[in-house]
């Protein structure tokens, strides 16, 4: 018996779900870091248990590569856990879908962070629609305390049922710390091969049988969310309406009626939705309050598109705000219940936007740049995802776009297709071999008028300075794609090189044709961080 | 008993580890506590928060509802007001008095001291410059902590136990520093606390 299971541990949501697969028996972790969902893999790479099963967890270069690795371990019969941000699935999308045809052998896991109000993020998509489209089963823990519970519960599911689970957390949970207690250590399981080995080949005629299988399995995936202990109809004495709070807004609905709920509640941490106990809610209450944070998944699906003889209440009628994350305060509101008492606004107050680190490499790149750009009133600077989109802020607004990860290279090429003249590309190190890489290829095929810069800072910056997949092998990358080597250059971006760089610059600016540039120098976070080297406020 | 606070300030200046702290003094005392971080972007420089509750029955949110905050520790004045609406009416702020001007157009520091003084109970303490006296300059956070020890009601005792543990593997010197921070916070709020 181990001591743990006494103990309580003061985690957050992440940490506590990381803590579960290990104790689920997994045998890898498979990742690209992303916020809100990076915890994870960390936790389970400083955990001593996960060191000593020695479980895979270095980082993945991008989200679909993680995503097939662990379809390839769950293939041989043991436990895989794939993490990503709401965003990531978009990249591991055709693996995701994909991965319900074939099915799971060993349990796999498919823990994705949303986070709505964008708090770190391009959109507020709700990964729940994926795996309704996947046709796989999801689970949604409402504390950290399920997030642990909930994930050994989603990889014995998904071994019963043979297919990946979402486990679905937003950021309030994901960020938020409370402590739990865990239960018991599961072993890894033994290596196996797929029962059906044929339903990993997905050829039409294989994929035409599998797919009727899965569609009917759908049925099967019902009951099994109305028999979850994670799912819970708790009777209410008032039925003039019925609450259905998902995931963490049971939370929300607890703290606006802290002597108990006096409506019938439907608590769902588990999907697809069971329509026997929805039907039983809707036939007994006048109306139906949807409390669920994200985009209205539950309400759309209650509401389908036609007007129904029960009234719905939630984020598409107003009751809640329609973008956002839910609040203990707009969950009152949606109650008419009054909020506390309360100051006034303050007046004076700034914004106070994040910003590059005073002595960042990349605000000396962009200075350079933006001098350069004064001499070309066209200029276009396509940028992309990390600390370096920062850029568009203040003193600098050095940047044009920023879309999806890799989307700088891609479409300052499709700009110099359409005649654009200097088309910039600025990309940072570890979202280049992220999805830079086939891009540059494209480009450098048919040797497009445009200039690439790879600000590299040696690290993962954004996300607290994980390991970046290409270190050391830019140059190498650059010139196996086919790129001239007389037009590939590595610069340091200091205030002393600035005239050198600028020269560069301006240079394969005026080029005609593709030229890379890589601006290098350690990210300063990164190099406190590797200062202060070992003792940190690492989980034990 | 039941103690809601908003820790807040500008990413990189620390108020994680003052969330730590009284985290470890909660748990101590055998305290449910649910502690909402902010973690990725903001941390760049930007305006950051944490909601941290702590109570002897299970808490359900992660999130503190507005008007029903005890206690505002801000590491930066301007900060503090930020989250007023939160606060309750009979609630403390406890700021650190000295701006950290990293934006362009920083208010004018008359209209936030004119504010904070407009409130009932403020406490204004210049961190910074009591840890440079005191030769501690890495402990403003700890005498803002130590500043807010009464409002939170914590244990004194209690908390110079937490720091003994958290603080514990950077050594000895580390350890007493810190808590002549506790000390020193503590001091100062005895004798500065305005209360209308």
């Amino acid at each position: 018996m181990s001591q743990n299971q006494t103990k309580k541990i003061l985690v957050l949501g992440n940490e506590a779900a990381a803590l579960g697969a290990i104790h689920a028996g997994i045998s890898g972790v498979y990742a690209y870091p992303g916020t809100p969902s990076t915890e994870v893999t960390e936790y389970i790479q400083g955990h001593p248990l996960a060191a000593r099963r020695q479980i895979k967890s270095t980082w993945c270069t991008n989200e679909k590569t993680a995503m097939e690795t662990a379809l390839g371990l769950s293939y041989t019969g043991k436990r895989a856990l794939v993490v990503m941000k709401h965003v990531g699935l978009n990249v591991a999308a055709d693996a995701f879908v994909n991965s319900a045809m074939t099915g799971a052998n060993g349990g796999l896991v498919v823990m994705v962070c949303d986070d709505p109000s964008m708090h770190s993020s391009q959109n507020e998509q709700d990964s729940r629609f994926y795996s309704k489209f996947a046709m796989v089963p999801t689970v949604e823990p409402s504390s950290q305390q399920e997030a642990y519970d909930i994930i050994k519960h989603a990889f014995d599911l998904s071994e019963r049922v043979g297919l990946p689970v979402l486990l679905r957390m937003t950021t309030r949970l994901a960020h938020s710390r409370a402590a739990i207690t865990t239960s018991d250590i599961r072993d890894e399981n033994d290596f196996h091969f797929p029962e059906n080995p044929q339903q990993w080949i997905l050829l039409p005629a294989i994929s035409r049988k599998r797919y009727k299988k899965l569609v009917n399995l759908q049925f099967e995936l019902g009951i099994e969310s109305r028999k979850s202990l994670f799912n819970q109809y708790i009777n209410g004495s008032d039925k003039h309406m019925g609450v259905i709070a998902c995931g963490i807004a049971y939370n929300y609905l607890m703290e606006s009626y802290p002597d108990g709920c006096p409506y019938p509640v439907y608590k769902i941490s588990q999907y697809p939705l069971d329509r026997t106990v929805l039907a039983t809610m809707t036939s007994e209450v006048d109306k139906v309050l949807v409390l669920e944070d994200g985009q209205p998944f539950v309400e759309e699906q209650l509401v389908g598109i036609m007007d129904t003889p029960i009234s719905v209440l939630g984020r598409l009628t107003g009751a809640l705000p329609r973008t956002g994350e839910l609040t203990p305060d707009n969950v009152l509101a949606a109650f008419g219940l009054e909020t506390a008492p309360h100051f006034y606004e303050a007046s004076h107050i700034a914004n106070r936007p994040p910003a590059l680190c005073t002595g960042c490499g990349h605000f000396d790149m962009y200075s350079d740049l933006n001098e350069v750009l004064t001499q070309y009133p066209s200029a276009k600077v396509f940028s992309d995802i990390g600390c370096y989109t920062l850029g568009a802020l203040p003193p600098l607004r050095a940047i044009d776009s920023c879309v999806d990860m890799g989307a700088s290279i891609t479409m300052a090429r499709g700009a110099a297709d359409g005649g654009l003249h200097p088309s910039v590309a600025v990309i940072g190190d570890s979202t280049f071999t992220h999805s830079g890489m086939t891009g540059l290829l494209d480009a450098i095929n048919v040797n497009a008028n445009m200039t690439v810069i790879i600000s590299d800072n040696l690290t993962t910056a954004m996300t607290g300075g994980q390991p970046s997949a290409g270190t050391n092998k830019f140059e190498a990358i650059c010139q196996g794609l086919g790129l001239d080597a007389a037009h590939l250059h590595v610069v340091v971006p200091l205030p002393k090189n600035r005239e050198e760089i600028k020269r560069i610059m301006k240079q394969e600016i005026d080029y005609h044709g593709l030229s890379v540039i890589i601006p290098r120098r350690e990210c300063i976070q990164q190099l406190v961080r590797n200062k202060k080297q070992q003792p940190t406020t690492k989980n034990q | 008993m039941k103690l809601d606070i908003i820790l807040c300030g500008v990413g990189g200046q620390g108020i994680l580890s003052i969330a730590t702290i009284i985290g470890d003094a909660a748990m101590a005392q055998g305290l449910y506590i649910k502690q909402a971080e902010v973690h990725g972007m903001s941390q760049r420089g930007g305006d950051v928060h944490s909601d941290l509750r702590i109570s002897s029955q299970p808490i359900a949110s992660d999130l503190i509802a507005k008007g029903k905050t005890d206690v505002i520790i801000s590491l930066e004045p301007m900060e503090a007001l930020r989250y007023l609406p939160m606060l309750s009416l009979d609630g403390w702020i406890i700021t650190a008095a000295a701006p950290f001007v990293n934006i362009p157009d920083y208010p004018d520091m008359k209209e936030i001291d004119s504010q904070l003084a407009q409130l009932p109970q403020v406490i204004r303490i210049d961190v910074t410059a009591i840890a440079k006296e005191h030769q501690i300059p890495r402990c403003a956070n700890i005498i803002l902590l130590g500043a807010a020890q009464e409002a939170l009601g914590m244990d004194y005792t209690q908390l110079e136990m937490s720091i003994r543990t958290i603080f514990a593997r950077k050594g000895e010197s580390v350890v007493a520093m810190n808590l002549r921070a506790l000390a020193l916070g503590r001091d100062y709020a005895k004798h500065h606390q305005t209360r209308k």
